[in-house]
């Protein structure tokens, strides 16, 4: 099987994140792959051991990205493609992503390509469908499992905490949602290896696009942190004292019921 | 100079720190509380390649540096000091001298399984009388036919209980000077003679495993002796020099756990209208702390760095051992203040950090040793 990931760099939003000048401050933030994608290079491996072929890991980004692109391979991917936009591109959106990844993937035949439900950053989940689209292919959001039978494949996919169960075929693009699998830690015998597997590096001109091709089609207004959450009130008294209290308060102060 | 990590160094040092987070720090506690071996997250360790990094690939290892290693020891220290002393000892006292000083058919029989973490080794120097001076080891090898039969007394080693084989230090005749010439043997586990208990009641790294080992009669064959029959001495000398770097790590490792706790804690305890993290005297011990916490690291960075380089690092890792430990105790005693009453609950865990800590100033050659150690590097 011909298999790919989309996978993004992202800052670790359970770290300290900070606002200066409307843009998140780089120096002290932490960078991970980003979680779902997690999800997705471990499917992806699990598919390649069980059904043959190979895993290549592709990310559009900086070359800062090598790192994470590091650690899929130490987790057991095969290749990785970096493609690099540092140079060229100043900004960009979804459009942007899925523009670059469609002349990506011009080329390559892809039996499936897993993607994460959501990038933590920005959360738009928008690249994985819009992707398929331009592709062509089905495309499958939030899946929980799945199993390839030949060209057959069964999914499950989690809906606002259902399962719905769908049949569908290859070529085929999916988004992964927790549920679906443990990601593996890296071992030291993978980051040795991954030291040797192939990590090819790509620029817009490489995929025969120009700046203009790709340039962006929404403008990111503002950028500010959630107001800080105040301190939480506790309640004294009987329980059933308590439970009237809070109940009158929901209704008067909170106002949500 | 590049005081750069390696992008494999980074990544084992995340992985590592996610892995200690993930898995052991939940159960530090209870570890220590309930005195526990945490077999199964050695087995764990050992899945991941942790048990065999500063071992090449074709004895079962990962091909990594002793740089590489240390990272890792102290991610482990930082969460959980008993496993970091048992993982410490099972790398540095139970796999590598099997790796400096054994034959092919040693390495491939006793080292491969311990460098691909499917068990754990130990190494028995210290004895009941016979501590910080080694060299008056009781323990008795003599050779009859193709055997040795190994009579003695082995106390507190580390694993001990778990481990597929035990390298022991035992005298094994006279040189002509008429002083006592000691060699290493390999026991493998369940040999008849060899009886091992854990009965310590410790008042630290209480889930590490630390026994008692009774030799009667123990017999190995002849080829169980590990390399130079003459060079026992020698080898476990270099043995503990480079133990002392992993031991240092550890010490990091608690190090740093105590500076992150007390730092957390100082910054939301209130007291007189304010975060105690204001006022100066607080701020002080912080300040003193990051410092020495930095410092230790730099010097144990210093002597791996060494170590993989192929350079002499006898002076350096014993400077690492003994700076890292004192800090490693000063640091977890200062976040047991910072916290005050609550520090001195087991919850918090800083109080553990402490007793953890001071097995490390006693521990693969005592602070005082450490000292030895410089003073003759100095040419005293
Ligand atoms: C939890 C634990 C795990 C251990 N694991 C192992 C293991 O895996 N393998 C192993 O072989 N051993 C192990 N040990 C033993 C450890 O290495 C020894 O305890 C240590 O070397 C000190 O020896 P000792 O306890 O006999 O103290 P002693 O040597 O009796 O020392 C007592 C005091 O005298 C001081 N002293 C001794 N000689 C001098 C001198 N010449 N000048 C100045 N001061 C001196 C010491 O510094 C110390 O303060 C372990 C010990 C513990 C507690
Ligand atoms: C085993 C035990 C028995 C006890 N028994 C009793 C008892 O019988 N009766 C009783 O009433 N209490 C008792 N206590 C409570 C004890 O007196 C308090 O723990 C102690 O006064 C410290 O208060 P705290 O723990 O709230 O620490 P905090 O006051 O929160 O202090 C935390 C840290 O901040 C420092 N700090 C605080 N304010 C300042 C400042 N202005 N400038 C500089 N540094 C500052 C402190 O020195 C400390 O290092 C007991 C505690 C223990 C652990």
């Amino acid at each position: 099987m011909n298999i790919f990931v989309l996978l993004k760099r992202t800052f670790d939003t359970e770290e300290k994140i900070v606002i200066k000048n409307g843009q998140i401050e780089d120096d002290g933030a932490e960078y991970i792959i980003n979680p779902y994608d997690e999800y997705a290079v471990e499917e992806a491996i699990n598919l390649r051991d069980e059904h043959g072929g190979e895993v290549t890991v592709v990310t559009v980004g900086e070359e800062d990205s090598e790192k994470q692109l590091r650690t899929a391979l130490a987790m057991g991917a095969d290749k990785s493609v970096l493609i690099n936009t540092e140079d060229d591109l100043e900004e960009g959106d979804q459009y942007t992503t899925v523009k670059i990844l469609e002349a990506f993937f011009a080329d390559k035949e892809a039996d499936i390509i897993l993607a994460g439900n959501v990038a933590i950053d920005e959360a738009s989940g928008q690249v994985g469908p819009r992707l398929a689209e331009r592709l062509d292919i089905p495309c499958i959001t939030t899946i929980t499992d799945i199993k390839v039978d030949g060209e057959n494949v069964n999914i499950e996919r989690d809906v606002e905490g259902d399962v719905e169960k769908i049949e569908t075929s290859l070529p085929l693009l999916v988004t992964c949602q927790q549920g679906l699998n443990e990601p593996r830690y890296p071992s030291l015998p993978g980051i040795m290896k991954a030291k040797k597997k192939p990590l090819e590096e790509l620029e817009l001109d490489d995929l025969d696009l120009e700046e203009d091709d790709v340039e962006q089609k929404s403008r990111t207004t503002e950028i500010f942190l959630p107001p800080e959450k105040e301190a939480g009130k506790v309640l004294e008294g009987e329980s059933d004292e308590q439970v009237k209290e809070l109940v009158s308060l929901l209704k008067t102060e909170a106002k949500v019921l | 100079m590049n005081f750069e990590l390696t992008k494999e160094q980074e990544m084992t040092r995340k992985m590592v720190r996610d892995f200690a987070v993930e898995t052991i720090q939940p159960r530090a506690i209870d570890i220590d509380k309930n005195g526990e071996f945490p077999e199964d997250i050695f087995k764990e360790m050992g899945k991941l390649g942790l048990l065999g990094i500063p071992f090449p690939e074709e004895y079962g290892g990962a091909g990594g540096d002793t740089v590489t290693y240390a990272l890792a020891a102290e991610e482990i220290g930082r969460v959980c000091g008993s496993t970091g002393l048992s993982y410490a000892a099972a790398v540095s006292l139970g796999a590598s001298p099997l790796y400096y000083f054994g034959t092919e058919e040693q390495k491939q029989e006793y080292l491969v399984p311990l460098a691909k973490g499917e068990a754990l080794g130990s190494f028995g120097l210290t004895e009941p009388n016979a501590g910080s001076d080694a060299g008056g080891t009781k323990t008795t090898a003599k050779l009859e036919g193709d055997h040795y039969v190994i009579n003695g007394e082995k106390c507190w080693i580390t694993n001990a209980e778990y481990a597929r084989s035990i390298t022991v230090t035992a005298v094994s005749g006279k040189r002509e000077d008429g002083k006592n010439i000691i060699s290493a043997f390999i026991i493998p586990q369940d040999t008849p003679g060899m009886s091992i208990k854990s009965d310590y009641d410790k008042m630290g790294v209480r889930g590490s495993n630390t026994s008692e080992i009774v030799l009667e009669d123990v017999k190995v064959p002849k080829e169980n002796i590990l390399g130079d029959p003459e060079g026992g001495f020698k080898q476990f000398l270099h043995t503990l020099d480079g133990g002392r770097i992993s031991i240092a790590s550890l010490a990091v490792g608690i190090a740093q756990a105590s500076l992150d706790r007390a730092l957390e804690y100082a910054k939301e305890r209130k007291q007189f209208g304010q975060a105690i993290s204001n006022f100066q005297a607080i701020q002080f011990k912080l300040a003193d702390m990051a410092m020495e916490v930095e410092l230790a690291r730099n010097m144990v960075l210093k002597a791996a760095w060494l170590k993989d380089q192929g350079k002499p690092f006898t002076k350096e890792s014993a400077y690492a051992k003994l700076f890292a430990s004192e800090t490693a105790f000063r640091s977890a005693n200062q976040a047991i203040q910072i916290h005050g009453g609550y520090g001195y609950m087991r919850e918090y865990e800083v109080e553990r950090y402490l007793r953890d800590a001071k097995l490390l100033e006693i521990g693969e050659g005592t602070s005082e040793i450490q000292r030895l150690v410089i003073a003759r590097q100095l040419g005293c």
